[in-house]
């Protein structure tokens, strides 16, 4: 009989694992945010000032984005072979193994971002006083990003061309957390204090933590009958 | 009491006539249609309804 | 008590209570929508800095109310749905998504039509005007899932949950003024404290802002009838209804 941590950990291995042997799956998104976030000097202005001005935004949307588009990899390989029906059927509490799935998925996607970001703050020229509130900040804001993404993604596992609608539902959610992630680092690079706003962004993300997994697990079952 | 000194200073609005009636004006149409639509539904549901069922006991008599 | 919330359960029960008060609900909300028009479009004051375009104010106020509002009654009909398993609260779930999304893009084109001439711009990226903008795109999202599941109840239960996550939001917008400097209009409504307009002003508004309530209960009913109609076409009472004897 399997105890909960050993369900937990087990299913954070196992995900770990799968991501490990499909490195693209692992790589995409993170070159993704790279690129993205090359078009912007090309595409708007190379001036140190203008990139600077937009630097604290772009890298944000960029994670977003990105975190969007790996979302994909959370539920939807497990249904095609079935396992996510065992996962769902299994007697551990579903909570457990969905949160469990959600921390590898962060680990895959929202960390590489996080550990990348000064790289680009670096390239957008972004100020000093900006590198720390933005890495604080994508920590926290791409946990949340992936704790909700869950929900969405569970609700469209199983329908067909799930992720455009996923993406629409998604979306809106993000929008707070985008503001805020966004402010730190702009209240940080115009010399004011951004603990306020950090702390809001911290609080987002434990609240998100404690619903997101139930109202995945929710979701999944939900979904999977889709 | 009135606002307007007549009729067509009311309709003009002191110039912001077309921004006020535009957006009244598209404001109550929408909404006349959120509650118009759902009534004429109704209608047309149950006159399909009633169509149907003598369609089957037009079949069920011969 | 009971009785009657288990009573609720039923689409016939309600049909035909509902339709024995909505002459009435659309009388009052006709009534107060009119009065609330003419009085304001006519009779209020025009604003001293905003001149006449202040007017649109008894529009724009009352759609985002109810806007904001309409997707706490989504939700919350959702939950309910879910929890008790009550097929008529599904069906006020659904019905209040288009609704709401209607009163959004009610309250965001009328927003942008009263920025024009008092600030020079159509649009703005203020909190405010954003979230509300957010608001419609959560709308936007429960229509689209409700539409791409096969079965009704899966459908349900998917946008009960998404409402429900979504309503996190809310609040959110609701206090976004406070939160962020902004150029939107400061709220003028506060629940304790004196309103800062005028009260020849205020008055019109209260009665649009009740006007819009009852409009949207009026609607509400209305597609939850035409839904319960749709589902239940092969009882006998709906096909007494299609022929009465």
């Amino acid at each position: 009989m399997t105890t909960l941590s050993g369900a937990f950990f087990g299913v954070i291995h196992r995900d770990l694992c799968i991501a490990m042997r499909h490195r693209g799956d692992l790589l995409n998104p993170l070159f993704f945010f790279l690129i993205v976030v090359t078009l912007v000097p090309l595409g708007i202005s190379p001036e140190p000032a203008r990139l600077a001005a937009m630097a604290p935004g772009m890298i944000w949307i960029s994670a977003l984005l990105a975190t969007l588009l790996a979302l994909d990899n959370l539920f939807q390989a497990d249904f095609a072979d079935g396992s996510l029906a065992h996962l769902v059927l299994s007697p551990q509490p579903l909570w457990l193994l969905v949160l469990a799935k959600i921390i590898a998925h962060w680990l895959v996607t929202g960390l590489p971002v996080v550990l990348f970001s000064p790289l680009l703050g670096l390239m957008l020229s972004l100020p000093d006083a900006g590198f720390l509130p933005l890495i604080l900040g994508l920590t926290l804001g791409t946990a949340v990003f992936s704790l909700l993404g869950a929900v969405g993604a569970a609700l469209t596992v199983a329908l067909h061309k799930g992720s455009v609608l996923l993406s629409l539902l998604v979306m809106p959610l993000y929008v707070p957390v985008l503001i805020f992630g966004t402010s730190a680092v702009q209240r940080a690079v115009d010399g004011m204090s951004y603990g306020g706003v950090m702390a809001m962004l911290a609080a987002a993300t434990a609240f998100t933590l404690l619903i997101a997994p139930f109202a995945a697990a929710g979701a999944l079952k939900v979904g999977i009958n889709g | 009491m009135f606002q307007f000194e007549n009729f067509d200073a009311f309709i003009a609005m002191g110039g912001h006539g077309p921004y006020v009636w535009a957006a009244y004006g598209l404001s109550l149409t929408i909404m006349a249609w959120l509650a118009l639509a759902p009534l004429r539904r109704q209608r047309a549901l149950l006159a399909e309804l009633r169509q149907r069922l003598q369609a089957q006991r037009q079949r069920g008599q011969s | 008590m009971w009785q009657w919330f288990h009573k609720l359960g039923s689409p016939r029960w309600f049909y035909h209570i509902s339709g024995k008060f909505l002459p009435w609900l659309a009388l009052v909300s006709v009534v107060l929508i009119v009065t609330g028009v003419v009085w304001g479009l006519a009779f209020a004051p025009q604003d001293a800095r905003q001149g006449n375009s202040f007017r649109i104010i008894y529009i724009h106020v009352p759609a985002s109310f109810l806007a904001l509002a309409g997707y706490y009654v989504m939700a919350a009909a959702g939950a309910v749905g879910m929890i008790w398993k009550m097929k008529l609260a599904d069906m006020v779930m659904v019905a209040a998504a288009p609704l709401g999304a209607a009163l959004t893009f009610i309250a965001l084109f009328t927003g942008a039509v009263w920025g024009k001439p008092t600030w020079g711009t159509y649009w703005i990226w203020d909190a405010r005007i954003t979230s509300m903008l957010v608001l419609l795109f959560l709308y936007i999202g429960i229509i689209a899932l409700s539409r791409s599941f096969s079965t009704r109840e899966t459908s349900a239960r998917a946008c009960a949950i998404l409402a429900l996550v979504g309503t996190v939001n809310i609040p959110i917008i609701y206090k976004s003024v406070d939160w962020w400097y902004t150029l939107h209009q400061p709220a003028t409504i506060k629940m304790t404290g004196a309103p800062s307009m005028h009260p020849d002003m205020f008055k019109p508004l209260l009665v649009m802002i009740l006007g819009f309530y009852c409009f949207y209960a009026l609607v509400l009913l209305l597609n939850t009838r035409t839904e319960i109609l749709l589902r239940e076409s092969r009882t006998t009472w709906v096909k007494e209804l299609a022929e009465p004897k």
